[in-house]
């Protein structure tokens, strides 16, 4: 129990990665580790690229992770998995949604966004989820809960927290009238296969 | 049980157990969840309350505090320097209740126009700094400064950072504990009428108390600790540069300190005498380490840790490289995974935003921007590239006053939001209205403080504790400080704003003018319909995109298209189309 597992999260501000993170951190609370978490907040969150940071072990120092350090990358964004890679350890997962939000940058012509990050992708990741999170989200009845989707794929890495204790985060985390549709998406998530 | 906090929900914590009877300050990231967290959880326990600005938020505290009560103030670094003329005098006075400033540094300015490093405020204002570096002491940390506020009778600063206050871990809760003692001003002119009489006298006291808590930090006090490890390297720290310490120098002797300044002196002694050589780790500036070489300590710092930008484990690991004198070689798994160009995503204006409006109008015009501090500040990128300058709260009225009466041609107009007019906006007003400067400054009037977060300004009627209040009304302002010309518009019809920029811009005297419309963000339906293109009318012109709307989305040459998710109605595309391809 000496390691500590490192979590990245990435994707655009407002896409709902303080959710995952936070559902991820109480999992992690609740299965007796020590845990870290970071976020950002203010200026950087308005549309830009952001992570969340999620570290447990038995003791937990930085809640930065470390380049090639994490055990899963998990991107609410197609590109934005490809900006922080170099996060991931060499027998890291990725879990990465298929949707994709055009900058501005790209817009306005001053950048271009890659066509083929699907064939990017998989040379990047050796071990890659990838979803389209938000029809699987939509098909369960609300496109919301993309993010829990793709925390369910993420799971199925981290063995050392067990579904019950999942289930129990998300009972903590989300509204009483969410909690049946979140936990589903959790599972469907978990044995959705990947798409690429 | 242990409940996972971030440092900003700690401290709030802290006041809550501590019993704090007031908090009070300005919001700004990475602080504005300290005190929104004591609204949250604790406003039947204790006030708190958003001041104008900074310094009236220590003003109001320091009130308190001479009252008795127990009183802290919440501010970002920068505000630090507004709040900084009080402060340099209040330790003099000192109070009898706990005076406690906590400030939020920002290392690698993720929300910030500058990376200040706070401590120094201690040594200028002879003042105790004591810095957490997690959430649990975070609230321990708090708490005890609060002790030593009222033992030495003097203001603490509370000093954490981005990655302190926006990072969970785990803390122990435990119950509110109020002193019991009656709060009510004792009248003491010696100690709180500075006049140079008593300030010269306290002049001494403040030098005595720096003293004492000098000796007491270094042999009293439980803020700093020693981690004995290999004698070959001993590492000083503090605040967050602890865990990355704890990261990347496992084997090392650490001295972590709690409260660097007064410098414990004895303890770095003794430490750094029990060690071959010694590393000082900390973020940002050379404090501690140029305050230790003064005592006269050998030690290394800076010349291997940078002092620009955050600190991490991997930078502390090219650190110790360097000082190993070895190459520093990222393994190969951290060598950057793919080189594939990936287009920047920086923050960007909301959809819907009717700051928008207002830019590109200003866009279309021949003049200088002077701007200001808020979510306004991200018109300064590309395609609106609508502001020429941010510099700190306030300016963008005062400098518009001052490049307009420089002698140049151009026309200037300022600009700054609700919540910065009434921080520091309205003195610049009052002056460009006293001494006649020909320019034109806007209050961008989103009815909130919105870039951190949306809390509640003396303009929207409502109190951080949720209570209805009187509302500031900004034109009646502008009347009371001797505008006569003042003209109030919604930005997202881009006639009006167009109109109405032009009478300003083209006029001979001052102009106040109003861009009244809420943040989107505060709005619970879209402003209108979603919109959509019509690509057999579109001429690919991409006026549309001109706007910077990010639910405009196009790819290459492709006809730009419309999010129909992100899209929120503002209907300023449909204005700006001279093809009438855009329509509901």
């Amino acid at each position: 129990m000496n390691k500590t597992t490192s979590i990245v999260l990435a994707g655009v501000g407002g896409q709902g990665i303080l959710l995952a993170s936070e559902i991820l951190a109480k999992a992690a609370g609740f299965a007796g580790f020590d845990v870290k978490t970071n976020e950002v907040h203010g200026m950087a969150q308005r549309g830009g690229s952001v992570i969340g940071q999620i570290r447990y072990g038995e003791r937990v120092y930085s809640p930065l992770v470390s380049r090639g350090e994490a055990t899963v990358l998990m991107s609410l964004e197609r590109i934005e998995a490809l900006r922080y890679a170099e996060f991931l350890a060499p027998d890291g997962l990725a879990v990465v949604n298929s949707q994709v939000v055009i900058p501005t940058t790209v817009s306005s012509g001053g950048a271009v966004y890659p066509e083929n990050a699907k064939e990017i992708l998989k040379q990047t990741f050796k071990q890659l989820i990838y979803l389209d999170a938000n029809r699987i989200a939509l098909e369960l009845g609300n496109p919301k809960c993309a993010n829990v989707v793709l925390l369910g794929a993420l799971s199925t890495r981290l063995t050392d927290i067990s579904f019950e204790i999942w289930e129990q985060a998300i009972r903590e985390c989300v509204k009483p009238k969410f909690i049946d549709l979140n936990i589903t998406a959790f599972e469907t998530g978990a044995k959705a296969p990947s798409e690429l | 049980m242990k409940q996972l906090l971030s440092g900003n929900e700690a401290f709030a914590r802290a006041m809550y157990e501590a019993g704090v009877t007031l908090a009070v300050g300005y919001p700004g990231t990475p602080s504005t969840e300290i005190l929104e967290n004591c609204a949250k959880h604790y406003k039947d326990s204790f006030r708190c309350e958003w001041a104008p600005n900074e310094k009236v938020a220590l003003e109001v505290a320091a009130g308190a505090a001479m009252a008795g009560a127990r009183a802290c103030v919440t501010m970002k670094h920068v505000g630090l320097n507004v709040a900084a003329d009080p402060l340099l005098s209040l330790s003099y006075a000192g109070t009898p209740g706990a005076l406690i400033i906590i400030v939020a540094d920002d290392p690698g300015m993720h929300s910030s126009q500058n990376e200040q490093d706070s401590r120094h405020y201690a040594r200028f204002a002879k003042v105790p700094v004591i810095e957490p570096s997690d959430s649990a002491e975070a609230k321990e940390f708090l708490k005890k400064a609060i002790e030593i506020s009222e033992t030495y009778r003097t203001p603490v600063i509370m000093r954490t950072s981005t990655r302190v206050s926006h990072s969970r871990s785990l803390v122990e809760l435990e119950e509110r504990q109020v002193p019991d003692r009656e709060i009510a001003f004792q009248k003491d002119p010696k100690s709180y009428a500075l006049v140079p009489a008593f300030a010269r006298k306290l002049r001494y006291v403040v030098e005595d108390r720096v003293k004492r808590i000098a000796a007491d930090n270094s042999e009293k006090w439980t803020l700093n600790r020693v981690e004995e490890g290999s004698k070959k390297l001993g590492i000083v720290t503090e605040g967050i540069a602890y865990q990355y310490v704890k990261e990347v120098f496992p084997e090392a002797s650490v001295l972590k300190l709690g409260c660097a300044w007064p410098l414990p002196e004895k303890l770095i002694r003794d430490f750094a005498a029990g060690v071959e050589r010694v590393l000082v780790v900390e973020e940002v500036e050379d404090f501690t380490e140029l305050n230790m070489k003064a005592a006269g300590i050998a030690c290394e710092g800076k010349k291997y840790v940078p002092n620009i930008g955050e600190l991490s484990s991997d930078v502390l690991r090219e650190s110790r490289a360097k000082m190993e004198g070895v190459e520093y070689k990222p393994c190969a798994c951290c060598e950057k995974a793919t080189d594939e160009p990936l287009p920047n995503r920086p923050p960007t204006l909301c959809a819907g935003c009717p700051h928008r409006g207002l830019f590109y109008a200003l866009s279309k015009l021949d003049v200088d921007v002077t701007g200001d501090i808020g979510c306004y500040s991200l018109g300064v990128q590309p395609p609106l590239s609508a502001l020429d300058t941010i510099i700190c709260m306030g300016a963008g009225f005062s400098m518009a006053h001052g490049m307009s009466q420089s002698g140049q041609k151009r026309k200037v107009v300022g600009l700054l939001g609700d919540s910065t007019f009434f921080h520091s906006g309205i003195t610049g007003l009052l002056n460009i209205a006293w001494n006649k400067a020909n320019c034109t400054v806007i209050v961008l009037d989103n009815r909130i403080t919105a870039m951190t977060g949306h809390q509640d300004n003396p303009g929207t009627g409502k109190t951080l504790m949720g209570d209805p209040s009187n509302a500031a009304d900004i034109a009646e302002i502008g009347r009371a400080c001797g505008m006569k010309n003042i003209a109030t518009f919604d930005p997202l019809n881009y006639a009006e704003t167009s109109a109405v920029l032009k009478q300003a811009t083209e006029s001979d005297e001052p102009w106040l003018l109003i861009s009244k419309s809420p943040c989107v963000l505060i709005m619970k339906e879209r402003v209108g319909n979603v919109r959509k293109i019509d690509a057999e009318k579109c001429k690919n012109c991409r006026a549309c995109v001109k706007t910077g709307c990010p639910a405009i989305e196009c790819t290459g040459k492709n006809k730009p298209e419309i999010n129909p998710i992100t899209c929120n109605g503002c209907s300023l595309c449909n204005q700006v189309c001279k093809f009438g391809a855009i329509s509901e």
